[in-house]
């Protein structure tokens, strides 16, 4: 039996109409800006099931749109995002597709940088404005962005992890979840490691110069109060 | 941990006389590690933002996303203003606030989902309503708000808040419960009367269905906040005139947990049932669809 929060059911607070088409839109695509990292130039939102059929009446379009501005699911400008993105230079595209056997709220962000450099990443809005990301450049991970989380790329040799988790509990961080994903062994691999605690830039920094480490993001919950 | 029940909530608020707000408050407390402050400070953002949606659209006409609902707030406050109502004034000004909420969330504005945002209309407009009559203040009204959230995290512990598995009577539904027991605990009810209120109030929305048009949160649901709210503040009076609820709140959430596994696919907010599938709503579904491009 899960254990409820009051603002479980008092809030959030949010952008109508919907938690999972609006709301959850919202923060699948801010989450999918940050795992971007740097400007975004252009994005192609694929969206598929019911994303795709009722996208215009929900507002996910709008939504999808003001997340890649990193914009709150709560933010009152939301409903203006296609202006604003229009005046920031964002140029969109939205594409009705079938992306097979996944939840009937999915969406795939191919996502295009200012330096050229394109990444793609696919989520889920699995309900009450929760959401998975579970695909990110054709590796599979999964996390909800319910906890902070920290995404590396990283060799995939002995001694990688235990340096990481080395530097967190240097940091006094608990780490909650932590899942390694590779395609072959000894090159890249992604790990997706949840925590109890907010990650600081320092600590993401320390992580960096770990010499196996390719990339590090940090996502941090987007709940109101939290930042 | 919260407790499970709604007998156990009776108990435990009995034991330590005091009422279910601060029962819930002392929980978050504890849930969250934060100070009742911080706690009375979130709630009071949830109130400000609930008593902003509730007033909008009554003064400034706003039309959905798609162009199906907008405008009943306005009229609604109009009417009430005119003075020649037959419910009174209480009550239309409580069903023009339910409807500013329906409307501003389907217009893309900011709303509280409590519990969801389909039915955010219902617990702003009957708390906010309630405390005007009985001249109450800011402190009492968020005091309501966690009387609202404990019922609420046991509906949601045994039975679901998601019209997409439980129908209408699972938002709605458990919004006007939840309402309805705050409003009771306000006015100085008991916590055993404050669940009597919820029962009541859910054994009289038992099984409705979640049927929106062309599956967007406009038709049928903006109406329907209005019969939660009035459902709410009508069955808060029938407790406090010491009416009891001959069945438990406890077996209620259990009756409509049930209710909700046994309607179909088709009743659960995939608008393919009920109301939607309505020759005049597969005539609205096309019109907006087809316009999609001017969106």
């Amino acid at each position: 039996m899960r254990d409820y929060g009051t603002f479980d059911i008092i809030g959030p607070i949010m952008i109508g109409p919907s938690s999972s088409h609006t709301a959850g839109a919202a923060r699948l695509a801010k989450v999918a800006g940050i795992v971007a990292g740097g400007k975004i130039k252009k994005v192609e939102f694929l969206l598929h099931g019911s994303f795709a059929r009722t996208y215009k009446g929900h507002g996910t379009d709008k939504a999808l749109v003001a997340g890649i501005l990193n914009m709150d699911p709560w933010d009152e400008n939301l409903k203006k995002s296609f202006n604003i993105a229009v005046k920031e230079g964002l140029k969109f595209k939205f594409t009705e597709t079938d992306l097979g056997n996944v939840h009937p709220n999915t969406v795939k962000f191919i996502i295009t940088k200012e330096d050229g450099n394109i990444t793609e990443v696919t989520g889920s809005s699995i309900g009450g404005g929760n959401i998975l990301i579970f695909n990110i450049d054709g590796q599979n991970v999964e996390f909800t962005g319910e906890y902070p989380t920290i995404l590396t790329r990283h060799k995939d040799l002995p001694g990688v992890v235990s340096k990481i988790s080395s530097i967190l509990f240097e940091e006094n961080i608990n780490i909650a979840n932590m899942r390694v994903y590779r395609n072959e062994r000894g090159k890249m691999a992604t790990m997706a490691l949840e925590t109890d605690n907010l990650i600081s830039e320092n600590i993401m920094n320390k992580i960096k110069k770990i010499k196996e480490i390719e990339s590090v993001k940090i996502i941090n919950p987007i709940k109101e109060g939290i930042q | 941990m919260f407790v499970s029940s709604g007998s156990e909530l009776i108990d435990i608020c009995s034991k330590e006389s005091i009422p279910i707000w601060e029962y819930s408050i002392r929980k978050e407390m504890e849930k969250s590690e934060l100070s009742r402050e911080d706690i009375l400070v979130r709630m009071k953002k949830n109130l400000n933002t609930m008593l902003n949606s509730s007033s909008y659209a009554q003064d400034k006409e706003v039309k959905s996303v798609s162009g199906l609902i907008g405008g009943d707030a306005c009229m609604l406050r109009k009417y009430a203003d005119r003075g020649n109502t037959l419910t009174g004034d209480f009550m239309v000004k409580a069903m023009a606030r339910a409807m500013s909420s329906s409307e501003v969330n389907a217009a893309m504005g900011k709303i509280v989902a409590c519990p969801t945002a389909g039915s955010c209309g219902i617990l702003p407009a009957v708390i906010i309503s309630a405390a005007e009559k009985l001249n109450k203040t800011e402190e009492d009204m968020v005091n309501c708000l966690f009387t609202a959230s404990g019922v609420g995290i046991i509906i949601a512990k045994h039975a679901t808040m998601a019209g997409a598995e439980g129908g209408c009577q699972a938002e709605c539904g458990s919004a006007a419960a939840m309402g309805s027991a705050a409003v009771v605990e306000m006015m100085g009810g008991t916590p055993e009367q404050a669940l009597d209120a919820a029962a009541i109030v859910i054994k009289n929305i038992l099984g409705l269905v979640c049927d929106p048009v062309a599956g967007l949160v406009e038709v049928p649901c903006a109406k329907r906040n209005i019969a939660g709210t009035v459902s709410a503040l009508t069955t808060a009076d029938v407790v406090m005139a010491g009416v009891k609820s001959k069945i438990p709140f406890d077996e209620v959430i259990w009756a409509m947990n049930k209710v909700g596994k046994q309607m179909a696919p088709e009743l659960r907010e995939t608008a393919q049932g009920g109301i939607a599938i309505t020759p005049t709503a597969k005539k609205l579904k096309k019109e907006i669809f087809d316009k999609k491009t001017s969106l």
